[in-house]
């Protein structure tokens, strides 16, 4: 015979498990529906890109043109001093940057090579520039790029991170998270693509520095080429429509300002040379607020013309900039 | 303070200091990069590395030379290593004391008596020393596998490193990947998981480098050992024993890790360090004759077993292209240690531990996956040879690794000879402008050429309806606009071409230059299509190419190891 406590203890643990059960099954079916997919996964996921949310652009970062003071072409050996002089002619440094700016500059720091080899910009150009940025008092220069070999290698060898680190820049390597997928507006090519945003984000000028090189597939690289450093991914499957790449770039970033060193020219072997004897002096310094003017004229120190970079026809079409550049009135001069 | 205490504090210095070691194998100019760091210093005091690379090249390689130190402070004191400085042992000692810390007396003394199982690591090392010993018998250096210095720096640099750093940029600037690693792990985590059912497990059972220290450590001046024979046998002396050497009765001399746990335990003060030997008695190592010469034949026996896999001679596998500087095949599998410095310090990841392609005996030594990592092996970098620890990676400078200066007669290092995949490439297959090889190729002149020709484009001959100025009406339909992208060129019945700067549905444009005279009839939409091949005479192999190629699966630019420098049963050039 059970005794009648027993028979009340029983009653309460069945009453206390039921209550537990009852909670489960009230969690299990709860999570089911909070979770319940009855579609599955369609085609593309939508609301996020592979890499992120998708951007929309980068923002302008140009300044008003001013008629007549749109490229400048400084002759001289001393990088610096011909930077310096060209940005002068185009209205000083003060027409660009404006204090507590956040001033990003991308330079070509596409290889592992030492700065005698031109296949990189030199880094004279840079410290110039970061100086004459912190001279406006701008609040911040970043100096970043997103390299072709390795990348902490190619800042390094290139000469690049010390030079920008001393004149007081902040160099960027590139991360992974950096990148987000982007969609250029009238493009055919960069479509949600993974772009190099993250270093724009906060800033308000982007002066781009490229060095002069011939290049077997676009024929030759300047300031236009200079941005596929944006590009993120596996971005080489766009060598196969170079010169349409190269122009949509070219209408994706609105730079405050391009720079062209002309000072070594690389005639051969572009663009990564890889000896003295691929190189040219040519001395000269283009700063301009029009890249497809700068490249245009860059086109003569390599001993070719515009028409031969089909991309600079597409650009021009697309309203990057003039082809023409003697109509933009290049300002000239020499420094010695 | 007690004696186990600095013991413990020693034990914590060394593992600190391994562990800085490792986090400052990073390539830069920072005070916590490489610099001068004397990284492998811990690889270099280790006494097994030194007595294999000794027993299979014959030779004592000049950086190890601080093993003799140790060597001979065992013969004076005994496996004061083990004890006092072996990270791995460290890892191991606290491992161990975590895991059985509630346990009771008798059962931690039951977990620590000896065992004859410990015997087997002396087999271990002998079989080991045995397959190192003959060179003309395919000798090879396998020690590196189990020896705890090389297995807990691989454990470390290519395993816990990349794990832990993720998100922190201190070691790297984006994450890395190391592709056989997960045995490697896998290893490290059995051995450091042992020690949850017997502590110090790996130390007493398999280590080969503690052996060898039991061993030499036979004459060692000073011993533990009791300084009564008769004791109340309460065996509180084994409570905490690591290396289970039995110090309450006959002592194992050999198995004995100098830990003083004994010392410290014993209540009655019976146990010292001491010149006399115990007084309970001692045995040297214990171990059959007959054991190790099973153990020595066996491995004598191992070595030209696994070469008769044929991947060190005929059968080699193609994918066997070793770091800049590495030695011959042979010579290379004397010498390394499977540590996995090379790997770690490769400033673009691409030096991976092998599998099994090298051959058995190759398992996680280096090999290049041009795949992975940031970009082929640099021109401008010889890393991996700076920090070999037993130069299977020899120490080259940049000069040697190009052909310049004094090097410059003799030329640069090949790894191997890239090879276009013509079926895959985009240019010779597929009629798509590309090139992205020869760009990247960093070798001036560059290694890869091209071959430029015009092809017609599939369904591309089509007859002009009507030529106004630049523009030609036809009349067929034709992709809109995908003509004008700069490649495209339109061939006329006279055989001249002119680049199409515009197209729509039905008609090309001509920007450049006048329409030839005869612009009727017939015209063919061409591409004009840039080949690469590479010139092998300049190619040095660092797969730069292979990297950068667009054809992200199995690229259409491959390096091979033909043309190696370092071997001449692979070359290929006459």
């Amino acid at each position: 015979m059970t005794e009648p406590n027993q028979i009340n203890s029983a009653r309460r643990q069945l009453l206390i498990r039921g209550a537990k059960a009852a909670a489960s099954i009230a969690a299990a079916v709860g999570v089911a529906r909070w979770l319940y997919d009855p579609k599955g996964p369609g085609a593309k996921n939508e609301e996020v890109g592979f890499l992120g949310t998708s951007v929309k652009g980068l923002s302008d970062f140009s300044v008003p043109r001013k008629d007549g003071q749109v490229i400048s072409i400084v002759k001289g050996q001393d990088r610096a001093k011909t930077v310096n002089k060209a940005i002068e002619l185009l209205g000083g440094i003060e027409r660009f940057i404006k204090p507590g700016d956040v001033v990003v500059i991308k330079p070509n720091v596409g290889f592992a090579t030492p700065p005698l080899l031109g296949a990189t910009t030199h880094p004279d150009v840079i410290a110039a520039v970061v100086k004459l940025c912190y001279e406006k008092k701008a609040s911040k220069v970043i100096v970043t790029d997103n390299s072709i070999n390795d990348p902490a290698s190619c800042f390094t060898i290139s000469g690049i991170s010390k030079a920008a680190s001393a004149a007081g820049a902040q160099v960027v390597m590139p991360r992974d998270s950096y990148f987000s997928p982007l969609t250029l507006e009238g493009g055919s090519l960069i479509k949600d693509w993974p772009i190099y945003c993250a270093p724009f984000a906060k800033a308000n000028k982007l002066i781009g520095i490229a060095p002069l090189k011939n290049h077997h597939r676009s024929v030759a690289s300047m300031t236009m080429k200079n941005w596929y450093g944006l590009l993120g991914g596996r971005r080489n499957v766009f060598h196969q429509d170079i010169n349409n790449i190269i122009a949509e770039l070219a209408m994706l970033v609105k730079p405050t300002l391009v720079i062209l060193d002309g000072t070594v020219t690389m005639m051969t072997n572009g663009p990564t040379g890889g000896s003295v004897s691929d190189l040219k002096k040519t001395n000269t310094m283009i700063v301009s607020c029009d890249m497809v003017a700068a490249d245009a004229f860059g086109c003569s120190l390599l001993n070719l013309k515009p028409a031969d970079l089909p991309y600079l026809a597409i650009a021009e079409k697309a309203g990057v900039g003039t082809v023409d550049y003697e109509s933009l009135k290049p300002l000239r001069a020499e420094v010695t | 303070m007690k004696i186990t205490t600095v013991r413990r504090i020693n034990q914590l210095f060394f593992f600190a200091l391994f562990v800085w070691f490792c986090i400052v194998t990073t390539v830069g100019e920072k005070f916590w990069q490489i610099r001068n760091w004397p990284i492998n210093w811990i690889l270099q005091i280790d006494p097994l590395v030194a007595l294999g690379t000794i027993v299979s090249t014959r030779k004592f390689y000049g950086p190890l030379h601080c093993a003799i130190g140790v060597v001979i402070l065992t013969i004076i004191f005994g496996r004061f290593f083990c004890g006092w400085i072996c990270p791995f042992g460290a890892i191991h000692q606290f491992v161990g004391y975590l895991g059985n810390r509630g346990k009771k007396v008798a059962v931690k003394i039951r977990l620590n008596i000896y065992r004859k199982a410990q015997c087997i690591k002396y087999l271990i090392l002998i079989f080991f020393l045995g397959m190192a010993v003959f060179p003309s018998l395919a000798g090879t250096l396998q020690t590196g596998l189990l020896d705890p210095i090389p297995l807990v720096t691989r454990s470390f640099q290519l395993m816990l490193l990349p794990i832990f750093d993720r998100g922190t940029y201190l070691t790297s600037v984006n994450a890395r990947y190391y592709e056989f690693g997960w045995l490697i792990f896998t290893v490290f985590a059995t051995a450091v998981l042992l020690n949850l059912f017997i502590p110090r497990f790996y130390c007493r059972f398999i280590c080969p480098t503690g052996a060898f220290l039991g061993i030499i450590s036979r004459f060692s001046i000073w011993r533990i050992g009791k300084t009564k024979s008769e004791c109340i046998n309460c065996k509180m002396c084994e409570k905490a024993c690591e290396g289970g050497c039995e110090p309450s009765g006959n002592i194992k001399i050999a198995e004995c890790v100098l830990c003083f746990n004994c010392r410290d335990d014993c209540k009655h003060d019976l146990i010292a360090y001491q010149t006399l030997p115990s007084l309970a008695g001692e045995t040297q190592v214990d171990v059959s004759r007959r054991g190790v010469v099973l153990s020595f034949v066996s491995g004598i026996i191992a070595a030209p077993a696994t070469r008769l896999s044929g991947k060190v001679a005929s059968n080699w596998y193609t994918g066997v292209v070793r770091p800049p500087g590495a030695l011959a095949e042979p010579e290379f599998l004397k010498r390394c240690l499977k540590c996995g410095q090379c790997m770690r310090v490769c400033p673009t990841n691409v030096i991976q531990p092998a599998g099994l392609e090298g051959g058995l005996e190759g398992l996680w030594s280096p090999i290049l996956n041009n795949r992975i990592g940031s970009s082929g092996c640099q021109l401008n970098c010889v890393a991996c040879g700076q920090v070999c620890p037993t130069s299977a990676i020899r120490p080259i400078t940049l000069d040697e690794k190009r052909g310049l200066g004094d090097f410059a007669s003799a030329g640069p290092i090949k790894l191997g000879t890239a090879f276009v995949d013509q079926g895959r490439c985009l240019p010779w297959s597929m009629d798509k402008p590309c090139i992205v090889c020869q760009e990247n190729c960093p070798v001036s002149p560059k290694a890869i050429f091209t071959k430029d020709v015009f092809t017609t484009v599939r369904d591309s001959v089509v007859s002009i309806k009507q030529v106004t100025e630049n523009t030609i009406e036809i009349d067929r339909d034709i992709p809109a606009d995908k003509f004008a992208t700069g490649d495209y060129y339109v061939l006329f019945e006279d055989g001249s071409r002119r680049k199409i700067s515009s197209n729509t549905a039905t008609s090309v444009g001509i920007s450049e230059g006048k329409l030839p005279a005869a612009a009727a009839g017939k015209i063919e939409i061409q591409v004009r299509l840039q080949k690469p091949c590479v010139d092998i005479e300049k190619c040095i192999g660092c797969g730069v190419c292979e990297h950068e190629c667009p054809v992200s699966g199995k690229r259409a630019i491959r390096i091979t190891a033909e043309g190696e420098t370092r071997s001449t049963d692979r070359r290929l050039l006459l």
